[in-house]
């Protein structure tokens, strides 16, 4: 049976992002072919401007090389521009006469630049700004000619006359608006980039407006003539006052258009065989003219293509940043304001800084910077996860830094990294790799640049610092996802809370089920998502759902930490972190026994036994004959304490009675992420209750708790959930606590990102302030932790024991 | 010379899991996918020599459980962007019985 033809009108970014989207999950579904007008593969239309100013070549630029065309079978026609479409017959005719038909059409035709209908504007030496050609075009004019002529001090414009200008033509900007980039500035910013790129040699013209393209004697452009009657030489003009979807094919095909292809939320045209991406479309009356929100365009318009039927498209929030070298600036949102909104700003115009966040109702709703950007991807992604700021407002126009929210070196100032500047420390890449892969791969994403350089692949805490060298990098390209729109992982659209909502609501008990319901597009998920919806299913179905084994990381399976040669480690429970000499002697006995090489005393006061082979495992633990100390898991890890009022003469509380008593309760608990908890006898402090998720600080008239705090990749101090004066009340909110967590938290997520996400107050509302709910969430979490058996003493004995034995060659 | 050699029985290895097989020039890891398709790859990872029979299998590939490279199955091959190349072996299933070519 011969596949159905999918044939696209149009080469560039947002159709081959559609086919690559496509690719990805439906490879062999469609026979595609590609109509380019333009004689190149597809490119990196935004590196026009670096290409222009001499500092990339066309060649870095190309994002799919011919043989991305072969390899994934698509029948390319390039320099062909597709002159007709017969809806009847379903064909397209190209203008060279080629004839092909199709089931399903994608135009993605892009946009025009706008000509200003003024008399001489077809003269030669008066082009747009668009393509490789308007491109090669202006470098050559540089070369023979002095004077040029921009028209629309836009992004564009402003790119082209730097670029211009740096190939050495006298450049003077013309617009018709008050300022520059009126429609990404306010006033202020507007002027203070006019200064600086003055500074640089640039010529303004601002509300000017030009009346005619005068003619030269040699029949090229020499002059243009404004109407106060101001004439200024010219031998080159670009226009870059605007563009236009260029919606000429769809129209003269009678595909209804108004601004621009009109089509739905699904990306379908009035014609229901057609979709449409990119520039040349009007979704709910908006056309887009940059790449991120092209891109999301692509990926709903994708799944629909291949059937899945899921995945809207409901508009977007851009942001832009000016790609001048040396010249810093942001905008995104609402950066005007008006009724209704704050603002808060800081102006030095001595120090070319200027800032302007514009608030409603505790969200960020715009802003605009200048002359310090490093944190406008910061600032961009608590616009779009719509987070309330009243918390951190004091500090907010300071930037990231300041709320203590960056990675480790507390550095946030991407754009100011050297090239050998160590990005990610796990993995030794420096900044400049980071940056030439994005260039020369054409990467977008944070995934892509985990892929390709292994940068915040590991611990992640450097994922902000790539999020902003992306940004820097990609200029307007870059889109910041809302957190909780982030797809899961590769296999799927849905985002962590998609998935948990659906398990819950839905009813759904193995991953079989949610995979199947949530339409994953492959067979058995991956890496990512089979242990993240394993817990899941066994945190909301306890007792109903499965654990299933295989979709756990090494570690929760063998219940042992692997270490780099491939050994592990066994480390025994020892309650708070109290031991005796009958444990000390079996540890003693069984690490003399296996030869244990390594034994160390923990960060979490426990004992560990390192480099023991996995066929040994079962052996010891049961000669151990004590419980499994959860080193490993994502799971309640350790209870610490200090030695409180048992001993100490400051001691409060009994904090080892206190902290056992805790870590018998929550014995055998998995969790969204590990889970640490500590008991100080008194607010001394000794167990550093102030960086656990959760910390007991004894006082004379009872415990503070305190929540979310994290002594790991990101220090956080935790902070104080309340006071109670019993132990049975500390274990009651410290289980409610971890409850709440277990049903909310996303898989991988900390306490501390837990509650950076949803609030401190959420938190407190659901058990603090209403008894009756913190006493339901107990019960579950006790309810769920009941029968749970030690996963040593199981795997000792019986069908477990399987995963431990190795396998010998057997006679014939 | 190599040979077919009887291993195990196609249920001692879990569906989306590994066994490990002793041999003298190497650890086999041998796994199994949830279409019972049966695949053998030298035990040790092209990246740092990380145990692969220890992963998380998920279509015809796996996941190195110390730095997380996927190795396909089928080929030995590092998915890309990684590169990287694993030996494989040969291995069949018959009458319920796991071979393998050693
Ligand atoms: C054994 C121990 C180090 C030691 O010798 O002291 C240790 C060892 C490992 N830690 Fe840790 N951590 C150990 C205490 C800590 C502590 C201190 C503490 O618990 O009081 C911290 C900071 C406190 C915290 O978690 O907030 C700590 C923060 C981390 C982190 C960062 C977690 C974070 O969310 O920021 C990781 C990485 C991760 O979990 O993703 C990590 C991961 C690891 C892993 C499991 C790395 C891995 O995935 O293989 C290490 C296993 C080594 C091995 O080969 O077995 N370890 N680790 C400590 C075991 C404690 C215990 O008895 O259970
Ligand atoms: C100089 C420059 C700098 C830019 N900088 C940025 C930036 O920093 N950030 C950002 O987000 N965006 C930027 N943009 C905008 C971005 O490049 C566009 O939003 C994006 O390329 C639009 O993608 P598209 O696929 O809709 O259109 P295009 O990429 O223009 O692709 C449309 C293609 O269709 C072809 N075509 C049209 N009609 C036909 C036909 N009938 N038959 C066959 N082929 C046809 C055209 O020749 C063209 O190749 C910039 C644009 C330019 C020109
Ligand atoms: S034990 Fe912890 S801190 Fe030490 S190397 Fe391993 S992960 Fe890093
Ligand atoms: S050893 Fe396998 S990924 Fe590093």
């Amino acid at each position: 049976m011969s596949k159905p033809k999918l044939v696209m009108v149009g080469n560039g970014m947002a159709g081959v992002r559609t086919l690559e989207e496509l690719f990805k999950i439906a490879p062999e579904m469609y026979d595609v072919t590609v109509f380019g007008a333009e004689p190149h593969p597809n490119y990196n239309r935004i590196l026009l401007s670096p290409v222009l100013a001499g500092e990339m070549k066309v060649q870095d630029i190309i994002l799919n090389d011919h043989d991305w065309y072969r390899e994934n079978h698509v029948n390319l026609h390039l320099g062909k521009k597709v002159a007709k479409i017969d809806r009847v017959k379903r064909q397209v005719i190209a203008e060279d006469g080629t004839v092909e038909s199709y089931d399903r059409l994608l135009l993605a035709t892009g946009s025009n630049p706008f000509m200003l209908p003024v008399p001489g504007n077809h003269l030669p030496g008066v082009i747009g700004y668009r393509d490789i050609a308007d491109t090669d075009a202006m470098i050559d004019a540089a070369k023979r000619h002095k004077h040029a002529v921009v028209i629309g001090g836009g992004l564009l414009g402003l790119e082209a006359a730097n670029g211009l200008k740096l190939r050495g033509m006298d450049v003077t900007v013309v617009h018709l608006g008050p300022w520059l980039l009126e429609r990404q500035l306010d006033e202020v910013a507007g002027k203070m980039l006019q200064k600086s790129l003055e500074d640089r040699g640039l010529n303004f013209l601002l509300e000017k407006q030009t009346e005619a393209l005068i003619e030269g004697e040699s029949g090229r452009v020499a002059a243009v003539r404004f109407k106060d009657g101001m004439q200024i030489p010219a031998e080159l003009v670009v226009m870059a006052a605007g563009i236009r979807p260029n919606t000429a094919l769809a129209e003269s095909s009678g595909i209804y258009c108004n601004r621009g292809i009109v089509v739905n939320d699904t990306l379908q045209t009035y014609d229901p065989k057609i979709y449409a991406v990119g520039e040349c479309v009007a979704h709910r009356g908006i056309a887009y003219g940059l790449v991120a929100p092209l891109f999301e365009q692509a990926k709903v318009c994708a799944n629909h293509l291949a059937n899945y039927g899921i995945g809207r498209y409901t508009g977007s929030v851009t942001s832009t940043k000016l790609k001048v070298t040396g010249i810093d600036l942001f905008s995104a949102g609402d950066y005007m304001g008006g009724a209704g909104t704050e603002e808060i700003v800081l102006n030095d115009p001595a120090g070319g800084v200027y800032k302007k966040l514009v608030i409603k109702e505790n969200k960020l709703v715009g802003g605009v910077l200048y002359g310090d950007t490093a944190d406008g991807p910061w600032y961009f992604q608590l616009l779009k996860d719509g987070k309330d700021i009243h918390e951190i407002r004091d500090h907010l126009l300071f930037g990231q830094s300041t709320v203590g929210d960056v990675g480790h070196q507390g550095q946030n100032k991407a754009a100011a990294m050297s090239d050998e500047a160590e990005v990610c420390g796990c993995n030794g890449v420096k900044k400049g790799t980071i940056v030439r892969a994005i260039k020369e791969k054409g990467l977008f994403t944070l995934d892509d640049v985990k892929k390709h350089t292994k940068a915040a692949s590991s611990c992640g805490s450097c994922a902000g610092l790539c999020e902003q060298i992306l940004a820097s990098t990609l200029g307007g390209a870059y889109q910041a996802t809302a957190s909780d729109k982030k797809p899961m992982c590769g296999c799927t659209e849905h985002s962590h809370e998609d998935v948990r909502r659906a398990i819950r609501e839905r009813e759904l008990t193995s991953i079989k089920a949610v995979t199947e319901f949530m339409e994953w597009t492959t067979p058995d998920g991956c890496e990512k998502c089979r242990p993240a919806l394993n817990y899941y299913l066994i945190s909301t179905w306890p007792h109903l759902a499965a654990d299933d084994p295989q979709s756990r990381f090494i570690n929760e399976r063998a219940h042992a930490n692997i270490q780099k040669d491939g050994t592990y480690s066994v480390v025994p429970q020892i309650l708070g972190g109290v031991t005796s000499v009958e444990q000390l002697r079996k540890i003693a006995d069984v690490a003399e026994k296996y030869h244990v090489p390594t034994i160390k005393v923990t960060g979490g006061q426990r004992i560990d036994l390192l480099g023991v082979k996995k066929d040994d495992l079962p052996k010891m633990w049961a000669d151990l004959g004590m419980p499994s100390g959860h080193a490993y898991g994502k799971s309640i890890r350790t209870v610490k304490t200090c030695v409180g009022a048992e001993h100490c003469r400051f001691g409060t509380q009994r904090s080892m009675d206190m902290g056992i008593k805790l870590e018998k309760m929550l014995f055998g608990m998995w969790s969204p992420h590990k889970v640490k908890l500590a008991v100080s006898g008194c607010p001394r402090n000794c167990a550093e209750s102030g960086i656990k998720d959760v910390g007991v600080i004894g006082v004379d008239s009872g415990y503070e708790i305190y929540v979310a705090g994290n002594g790991g990749i990101k220090t956080e101090v935790a902070q104080f959930l309340v006071k109670v004066e019993s132990d049975e009340a500390v274990m009651e909110y410290t289980g409610a606590f971890l409850q709440l967590y277990r049903e909310e938290g996303w898989y991988l997520e900390r306490t501390c990102h837990y509650v950076h996400r949803v609030g401190l107050e959420h938190v407190k509302s659901k058990v603090v302030e209403d008894a009756e709910n913190r006493k339901a969430l107990y019960a579950r979490l006790l309810d769920s932790l009941k029968g749970v058996k030690d996963p040593w003493a199981e795997r000792v004995e019986g069908e477990l024991k399987r995963e431990f034995e190795m396998l010998a060659v057997q006679p014939a | 010379m190599s040979d077919w050699k009887k291993i195990c029985t196609l249920a001692d290895i879990p569906r989306l899991g590994a066994r490990v097989v002793q041999n003298a020039g190497g650890d086999i890891a041998v796994f199994r996918t949830a279409a019972d398709e049966v695949f053998a790859l030298h035990d040790k990872c092209p990246h740092k020599g990380g145990p692969l029979s220890q992963g998380i299998v998920h279509g015809k590939r796996v996941t190195c459980p110390l730095h997380g490279m996927n190795i396909a199955l089928d080929s030995g091959d590092a998915v890309a962007p990684d590169v990287g190349h694993c030996d494989k072996f040969a291995v069949k299933v018959d009458g319920g019985d796991v071979y393998l070519k050693i």
